[in-house]
């Protein structure tokens, strides 16, 4: 799937590591030129290193919580099948309150939302709780020292995912951000036209509003420069662009005046697909989310998920060029991003009864 | 308008609610004269069917005559007389072009849900949760049909509702079972599930040359329905092996092709009993959305290099897949939403010439304002229900 390109990859590297990339290393485009692309490249690898801490936490709190549950259920139900594989002798009155102690924990793991950082670290005093009755247990003559050794190596490991998962869980989310906090959007979509076709659209960027959801208005100011209205809540946000690079049919950038509200800059590709399929849109968008109520209309667009966010904008830029309208349903006739639905029965009204399909 | 809405597990109500418009430009409202619930329709009903809403209005088998059009509808007028297929198609995108119509890439406004749960979507569906698109259903007076020149079929007036109505989806739906077989002369095809679907792959799997085909169920209704109906041997698997029974058949070799008609909410009895038992208590743990106990029966039954053609619908995972049996003895499986659209035509062709009489599934008839007992003896199989045709 031909659907990055070096450029691209350039820019995902440049945004998981280091805000600056060198020029020289930008390699000029030969996917959207009329030459056949190479092959045997490599894509993705910048894009998953910038995601996947992130990722990484949040699954492994998950993982702990079922983890704190299943052992919590074993000390629960078989203490002298743990005290056993553990290498200790009987207290079972204490493993059954040790057991009922990790069902809270990951219990609490599940319910204290999706970075339950105070559950994890409730964790880690529970390993050291648990490590303190090993120790004590070393001094007892009749337990069993090898298997103590082992179990007590185990703890150590699971306290060490703890710290880590805590820690890590303890600081923002940083979604997708970059170092310098801005945050990239890359995004691609296949559209059943010619690159040519395609170009014009875009290119005409009066026409962004129709797919872009945030968008209430963008109007053209002559010399490649344009002047941008965006919904935000209670009101609009406004700021003037200029097309940076425009080769017809290839490519378009823009980015934001100096001194504008909004600092955002962006490229949208038209790479002919394989095989006369279509044309490939890659996007790429940055914008640095401002503060007040700016940064708030940004964070509700672009959310936790911008490329998703992205995606729904492109596959209706794919209804306006493949259909020439945007298909609507019962159930999506309310709300913006369609994460608000409404009961799949008729509303009522039909076209011409205002901006339904917005 | 009158239309059945779904308010939670086994809770269906006829209600009133606003009259469906034109949204877009190449929609069509139809003034519904038959309505059906399908089975697949249960799989909502019991709620195994993610992102429903309480007021969705259900219904993917429907028609009617056409009584207002969209200004960019071209080749649909009013008056028509017309039944509407299940998918919503665009006709344009990559996969339309490839008459792979219940892939269309443009019609489920709920995309980005199906993603999250298949990876991909697919096209819109009908009052079938708004993981397909959450577009109102068909059980109701009218609906709203986008892409009206796509996704309706004129129909002839001789012909009785009853007679094309599954036109929309399950004659079809089997027929498409029986095509992913590749049925060469000669052939036993074996068909799990005696349900509507189930029927409709019997016969088709005739209509395409197939010698013998067996049909499995438990249901003594539906076991009379596909001999006498569908004219399938039969095997009630509450009173045999139906492993064992299939090699008996066959020599040992197994069927050459098996489909299965029936999905996710497969039962057991007899010999599937424990089986059965562990993929209730998996779903009830939600550790597993679907029961595969038909899936796992005709993939271990098929013969070697044979093929299993999955129509039931399935809607999220299972679990204890045999992919041994699968990968080594050579097997090839198809499945998908049935591409309606590619097949209606022929299949109306079958209908005129009186090939097949599709009305013989039909069991009960009832007002619209009934559905909800429609829904209620469909489920439980009370008085041999097989297939509910509603009048609104």
């Amino acid at each position: 799937m031909a659907t990055g390109t070096k450029k691209q990859e350039q820019g995902d590297a440049a945004s998981g590591q280091s805000s600056q990339a060198s020029p020289e290393l930008v390699v000029k485009d030969g996917l959207t030129g009329p030459e056949a692309p190479a092959n045997g490249r490599e894509f993705g690898s910048g894009r998953r290193n910038a995601l996947k801490k992130y990722v990484d936490e949040e699954q492994l709190a998950r993982g702990l919580g079922w983890f704190s549950i299943g052992l919590g259920l074993a000390e629960l139900l078989a203490p002298r099948g743990v005290a056993k594989v553990a290498g200790v002798r009987g207290n079972t009155g204490l493993i059954r309150l040790l057991g009922l102690r990790e069902i809270a924990h990951g219990v609490a793991i599940f319910t204290h939302g999706r970075r339950p950082a105070g559950a994890l670290w409730a964790r880690v005093a529970g390993d050291a709780l648990d490590l303190a009755c090993l120790g004590a247990a070393y001094a007892s003559p009749g337990n069993d020292k090898a298997r103590l050794t082992f179990a007590t190596a185990n703890v150590l490991a699971v306290t060490a995912l703890d710290v880590l998962c805590a820690q890590q869980l303890s600081a923002e989310p940083e979604g997708a951000q970059t170092e310098r906090g801005k945050v990239p959007v890359n995004k691609s979509i296949v559209v059943n036209a010619s690159p040519e076709e395609v170009y014009r659209f875009w290119r005409d960027l009066e026409n962004l509003p129709r797919f872009m959801r945030y968008l209430e208005s963008v109007k053209e100011t002559g010399e490649g420069r344009s002047h941008w209205v965006a919904k935000a809540p209670g009101g609009s946000v406004e700021w003037d662009a200029e097309i940076t690079e425009d080769t017809p049919n290839q490519s378009i950038s823009w980015r934001s005046l100096e001194g504008s509200e909004v600092e955002t800059s962006g490229t949208v590709r038209f790479e002919q697909a394989a095989g006369g399929r279509g044309t490939i849109i890659h996007v790429q968008l940055d914008y640095n989310p401002p503060g007040g109520a700016v940064g708030a209309l940004f964070a509700k667009l672009f959310g936790e998920d911008p490329d998703a966010q992205m995606q729904i904008d492109l596959r209706r830029f794919k209804q306006v060029i493949e259909l020439g309208e945007i298909v609507v349903s019962d159930g999506t006739l309310v709300g913006e991003g369609y994460t608000e639905q409404r009961p799949a029965q008729p509303l009522g009204v039909g076209i011409g009864a205002g901006q339904l399909q917005k | 308008m009158r239309a059945n809405c779904w308010y939670g597990k086994q809770d269906v109500r006829v209600e009133q609610v606003p009259d469906p418009k034109i949204l877009n430009k190449r929609d069509a409202i139809v003034k519904i004269t038959s309505t059906a619930i399908c089975g697949s329709d249960l799989h909502l009903y019991n709620g195994f069917i993610p992102t429903m809403q309480a007021g969705d209005i259900l219904g993917h088998e429907f028609m009617g005559e056409i009584v207002e059009v969209g200004p960019e509808v071209h080749d649909r007028k009013v008056g028509d007389r017309v039944v509407v297929s299940f998918p919503i198609s665009c006709g344009k995108c990559f996969f339309c072009e490839q008459e792979m119509y219940s892939l269309c890439e443009n019609t489920n406004p709920n995309a980005w849900m199906a993603e999250k749960m298949f990876g991909h979507s697919t096209c819109g569906i009908y009052g079938y949760s708004h993981l397909t698109g959450g577009y109102a259903g068909g059980q109701a007076e009218y609906a709203r049909v986008p892409f009206a020149d796509v996704g309706t079929l004129k129909v002839p007036e001789e012909l009785d509702d009853e007679k094309v109505l599954f036109l929309t989806d399950i004659f079809p739906t089997g027929y498409m079972g029986a095509e992913m077989c590749d049925i060469k002369p000669g052939d036993t095809v074996a068909v799990w599930g005696c349900g509507p679907v189930g029927q409709f792959a019997m016969a088709s799997a005739y209509l395409l040359g197939a010698e013998r085909v067996i049909g499995i169920d438990r249901f003594p209704e539906r076991l009379k329905m596909a001999r006498e109906g569908a004219k399938a041997d039969t095997i009630n698997y509450e009173q045999a092996n139906v492993y064992e029974t299939l090699m008996e058949l066959t020599g040992g070799r197994g069927p050459d092709a098996c489909i299965d008609a029936v999905g996710l909410e497969a039962h057991g009895t007899g010999a599937h009993g424990l089986e059965y038992a562990y993929d209730r208590a998996k779903q009830a743990l939600m550790m597993e959305t679907d029961r595969p106990i038909a899936l796992r029966e005709a993939i271990m039954a098929c013969r070697n290099g044979g093929t299993v053609s999955v129509i039931g619908v399935y809607g999220g995972f299972i679990d204890k897949f045999p992919v041994g049996s699968f990968m080594q003895r050579s097997l090839t499986m198809r499945t998908g939403q049935c591409h309606v659209q590619r097949y209606w035509k022929k299949l109306l062709g079958h209908v005129q010439n009186g090939d097949i009489d599709p009305s013989f599934v039909v069991t009960h008839r009832m007002k619209l304002d009934d559905a909800p007992h429609g829904f209620d003896i469909f489920c439980n199989k009370e008085d041999d229900c097989i297939k509910v045709v509603l009048k609104p």
